[in-house]
């Protein structure tokens, strides 16, 4: 069984995918594909990197196929997303999985999921994911106007914050924005990394304290494994 | 300039959210003996629906929303004592805010907005309001609708709470509840008791409409 895993984009569909549909497809791959015998991880691109690196480290036969982490600004897009690239990779590997969280879609992400019988990660979305839900909804009851920052969101605060946000033409809505917020949590996945500083300078330009947590990603691990395990 | 010009203008800077002429425009419009309520109805409001029609289509993204509801609201300032001036009556009082533990509040201030334009007086809350604080303030302001907006999963079951304690405070007959907000749907919004629900700010505005006809025509008839 192969053990490599391998984050392949999905905009360059493979063969087999160009045979997607809309149906819930009841085609079962070819024995001679590959991937027959490997997983296909639809994942969100937030935690696509993570999610690679975890089942290295674990020796999961499964091939990561990220969406564009920018969807979760338009939620509503999410769902119907996943659902057109499901029917290519349910025809071409063994098995499917959605590494997505409810991330927004209010439900309609599970709709999907129970129409094609494939499982998703667990959680309202990646906070969760990394701290569990518990400790999240614990930090919103003490302070609810806490911001919440993963290693992605650190990494790619300028565009997926800052300019999705309008903040690079228009710095003046940063207060309409962030008026009633008191402070940033970074779950970090990698606090000793070089990402401090920028988790400092994002905490900087918002104009709040900033609290750092080390979360690592076990806890997505186990969400992972649970999930393989479906 | 003509007065077909200044609508023109005031309809496209708002639109592009261009604060600064959107207030010159109203001011050069009022000098030339303009009525602040053809400003209003003739430019300012078809210009935030527009706006909020383009935001549905995906033309339009959030930061485009607040720079045309801030351009708007600069220009409200200014019309707002004109209008109670000029005997254009309060069609309603609203009382409006953010649940407890949500401080998402940008559609909220946009609806504010467009029902303020549209002749009602609203009240902010602002956010995170808690059940006790939209008690009093019911108690406080006698209002004819209370709206309240949510975002996240986590906070909708508020609004459950909040009509429980209308209920015990012996408040829910006198008031309409109205909830909105991202997540929610006419069927949740059903689910918790609430008697509207709207998915943006013109439908809040016509929704609201809507029910307050409805509940004066039952008073009217004595019901
Ligand atoms: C802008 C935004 C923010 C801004 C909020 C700024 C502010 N002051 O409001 C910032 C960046 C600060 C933010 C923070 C967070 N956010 Co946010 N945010 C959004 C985003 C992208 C847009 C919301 C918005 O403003 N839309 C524009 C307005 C005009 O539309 P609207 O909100 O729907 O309002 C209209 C209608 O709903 C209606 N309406 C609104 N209120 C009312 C009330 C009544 C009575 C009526 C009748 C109608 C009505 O009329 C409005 C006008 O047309 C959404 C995703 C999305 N696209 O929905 C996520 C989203 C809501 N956020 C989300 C999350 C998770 C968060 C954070 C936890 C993220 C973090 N990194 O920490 C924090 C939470 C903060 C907190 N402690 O509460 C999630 C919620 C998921 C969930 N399951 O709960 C979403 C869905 C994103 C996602 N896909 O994950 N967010």
């Amino acid at each position: 069984m192969p053990t490599s895993t391998t984050a392949s984009s999905s905009n360059s569909p493979s063969p087999a995918e160009d045979l997607s549909t809309q149906e819930p497809s009841t085609r079962e791959p070819s024995a001679q594909d590959p991937r027959a015998s490997r997983v296909a991880a639809l994942a969100c691109g937030a935690i696509a990197i993570h999610i690679a690196d975890i089942a290295r480290r674990r020796g999961w036969p499964v091939d990561i196929h990220p969406l564009p982490p920018l969807l979760h600004n338009h939620p509503h897009r999410i769902a119907p997303e996943v659902e057109a690239h499901l029917g290519g990779l349910a025809a071409a590997y063994g098995k499917v999985v959605v590494a997505y969280a409810d991330c927004g879609t209010y439900g309609a992400l599970d709709e999907v999921c129970d129409r094609w019988g494939i499982a998703r990660l667990q959680g309202l979305h990646c906070y969760d994911l990394f701290a569990g839900a518990e400790r999240i909804e614990e930090w919103l009851a003490d302070q609810p106007g806490t911001f919440f920052l993963t290693d992605f969101l650190v990494k790619s605060f300028d565009r997926t914050v800052w300019r999705e946000l309008g903040l690079d033409r228009y710095p003046e809505l940063r207060d309409d924005y962030f008026r009633h917020f008191t402070q940033v949590i970074w779950l970090a996945q990698d606090p000793a990394g070089e990402l401090r500083e920028e988790a400092e300078r994002v905490a900087a330009r918002l104009g709040l304290p900033l609290t750092v947590i080390s979360t690592g990603d076990g806890a997505l691990e186990s969400a992972l494994a649970l999930l393989l395990a479906c | 300039m003509t007065r077909e010009e200044i609508l023109t203008g005031l309809y496209e800077q708002t639109l592009v959210g261009n604060g600064p002429e959107v207030l010159s425009l109203t001011e050069q419009g009022l000098g030339m003996g303009m009525e602040p309520s053809t400003l209003l109805f003739d430019a300012l409001i078809p210009s935030l629906e527009e706006v909020g029609a383009r935001f549905e289509r995906g033309d339009f993204f959030v930061p485009e929303m607040l720079i045309a509801g801030r351009a708007m609201a600069g220009a409200m300032e200014r019309l707002r004592p004109l209008l109670a001036d000029t005997g254009v009556e309060t069609i309603g009082k609203f009382l409006m805010g953010t649940v407890k533990g949500d401080v998402h509040d940008i559609g909220k201030n946009l609806v504010n907005i467009m029902l303020e334009g549209a002749g009602f007086e609203v009240i902010d809350l602002g956010v995170q309001v808690a059940p006790e604080k939209f008690v009093s303030a019911i108690e406080e302001h006698q209002p004819d609708i209370v709206g309240f907006s949510a975002f996240l999963t986590t906070t909708m079951p508020m609004f459950k709470a909040n009509i429980n304690a209308l209920e015990k405070a012996g408040l829910r007959d006198q008031v309409i509840v109205m909830v909105g907000g991202a997540p929610v749907t006419q069927e949740y919004a059903d689910a918790v008791g609430a008697d509207g629900y709207a998915a943006d700010a013109s439908a809040t505005v016509k929704r609201a409409k809507d029910l307050l006809a409805g509940k004066r025509a039952l008073v009217g008839a004595g019901a």
